[in-house]
């Protein structure tokens, strides 16, 4: 194969696009594209990669307009109708420079959502016993595989119109949590995704769930989380109040 | 939206997706039953129970319309906080007070 690959890249903060033209390979990755225009043809593109076999989460930009995971995405899947590839960093995300975005915001919204494991004051008395069959493991299961590379929340068009929106990922961690038998904090963590801010903001898009690379389906998860929702205002719990 | 809003917007939707139907169900009927203006108000004359349904489909729509605009100034204006809430909330009063007198006046007509 002697095609030639080309490539538009967006550079700075998006103040203008470069072009370049790559070789075309067999099975060639997108991140191969980028890397090889970094280390042969422009060293100071700026991206981010680590693993290089989608487990990491760190490789994902917009390719075509469409938020992908670069190291598991293949040119001939990505390319447009000429047969081109354009990129930019993700969308809902502050750009650094070139592809490389900050994901501060991204992490902080884990935290709010209280995406994290919260053990209580003391350990139990007893192991807590979860079946692999409960519907609430089974629940936990479908959304515990994310890898966190923001592909769900660059393609989030209520993250685009209000930016204290908790985004997918946060609250398909927080639904996990809410599964979870062992943690304590299930009080304050519903408070949180059910402020203004959290799930019912959620307009059933479902462009996470369409393009997650690990296939999972925070739509699904936040559904979860409405439904938690109407049951503590129909219980008279106030959400009003920051936990 | 917080819990109670989003409860209230789903369940005057609830309420809207029979009083929606109801309502064009009526006003189609009433169409193809080649009905004069006059020969409606003297059925709606007095009648208990469109006033009720009609007093209800009004109310429905004063609280779900506001939680709806509301949630489009939001996101599309990026209007926030007691402004928002007291704008909003004075559109459902003037959505609820246009609508009951219309409901009325059908009634008393």
């Amino acid at each position: 194969m002697s095609e030639v690959l080309a490539v538009s890249i967006s550079r700075g903060k998006g103040e203008r696009y470069d072009e370049f033209r790559v070789e075309r390979r067999e099975s060639q990755t997108v991140l191969d594209v980028v890397t090889e225009i970094q280390r042969e043809k422009d060293e100071t593109l700026a991206y981010r990669f680590a693993c290089r076999v989608g487990m990491c989460g760190s490789c994902a930009m917009t390719v075509n307009g469409r938020p992908r995971w670069t190291c598991r995405t293949r040119v001939s899947q990505a390319v447009d109708a000429a047969g081109r590839l354009t990129l930019e960093p993700l969308r809902n995300l502050l750009v650094i420079k070139d592809l490389a975005v900050d994901m501060t915001p991204f992490f902080d919204k884990w935290r709010d959502a209280k995406g994290y494991f919260e053990p209580g004051e003391r350990p139990p008395d007893d192991f807590v016993k979860v079946p692999p069959s409960s519907p609430q493991r089974k629940a936990a299961d479908e959304g515990i595989e994310c890898i966190n590379c923001g592909i769900c929340y660059a393609a989030c068009d209520v993250v685009a119109w209000r930016e204290d929106y908790l985004g997918p990922a946060a609250l398909n961690r927080a639904w996990t949590l809410v599964n979870d038998a062992r943690d304590r904090g299930q009080e304050a963590r519903l408070a949180a995704v059910t402020l203004e801010t959290g799930c019912q903001a959620c307009h059933t898009h479902m462009s996470c769930t369409d393009l997650c690379p690990k296939a999972l389906e925070p739509t699904y998860a936040i559904a979860g989380l409405k439904r938690l929702a109407l049951k503590r205002a129909l219980s008279g719990k106030s959400n009003a109040v920051k936990p | 939206m917080s819990g109670r809003l989003f409860l209230a917007q789903r369940a005057t939707a609830a309420i809207l997706a029979f009083a929606v139907a109801a309502h064009l169900a009526m006003i189609i009927l009433a169409e193809r039953s080649g009905l004069t203006a006059g020969a409606v108000l003297a059925r709606t004359h007095r009648n208990a129970w469109l006033l009720a349904f009609y007093a209800l489909f009004v109310a429905a729509a004063s609280i779900h319309a506001p939680i709806g605009l509301r949630n489009i100034l939001l996101e599309w204006a990026g209007w926030r906080g007691r402004p928002l809430d007291l704008a909003v909330a004075g559109f459902g009063l003037v959505l609820l007070a246009l609508g009951l007198r219309a409901a009325f006046a059908v009634y008393a007509a």
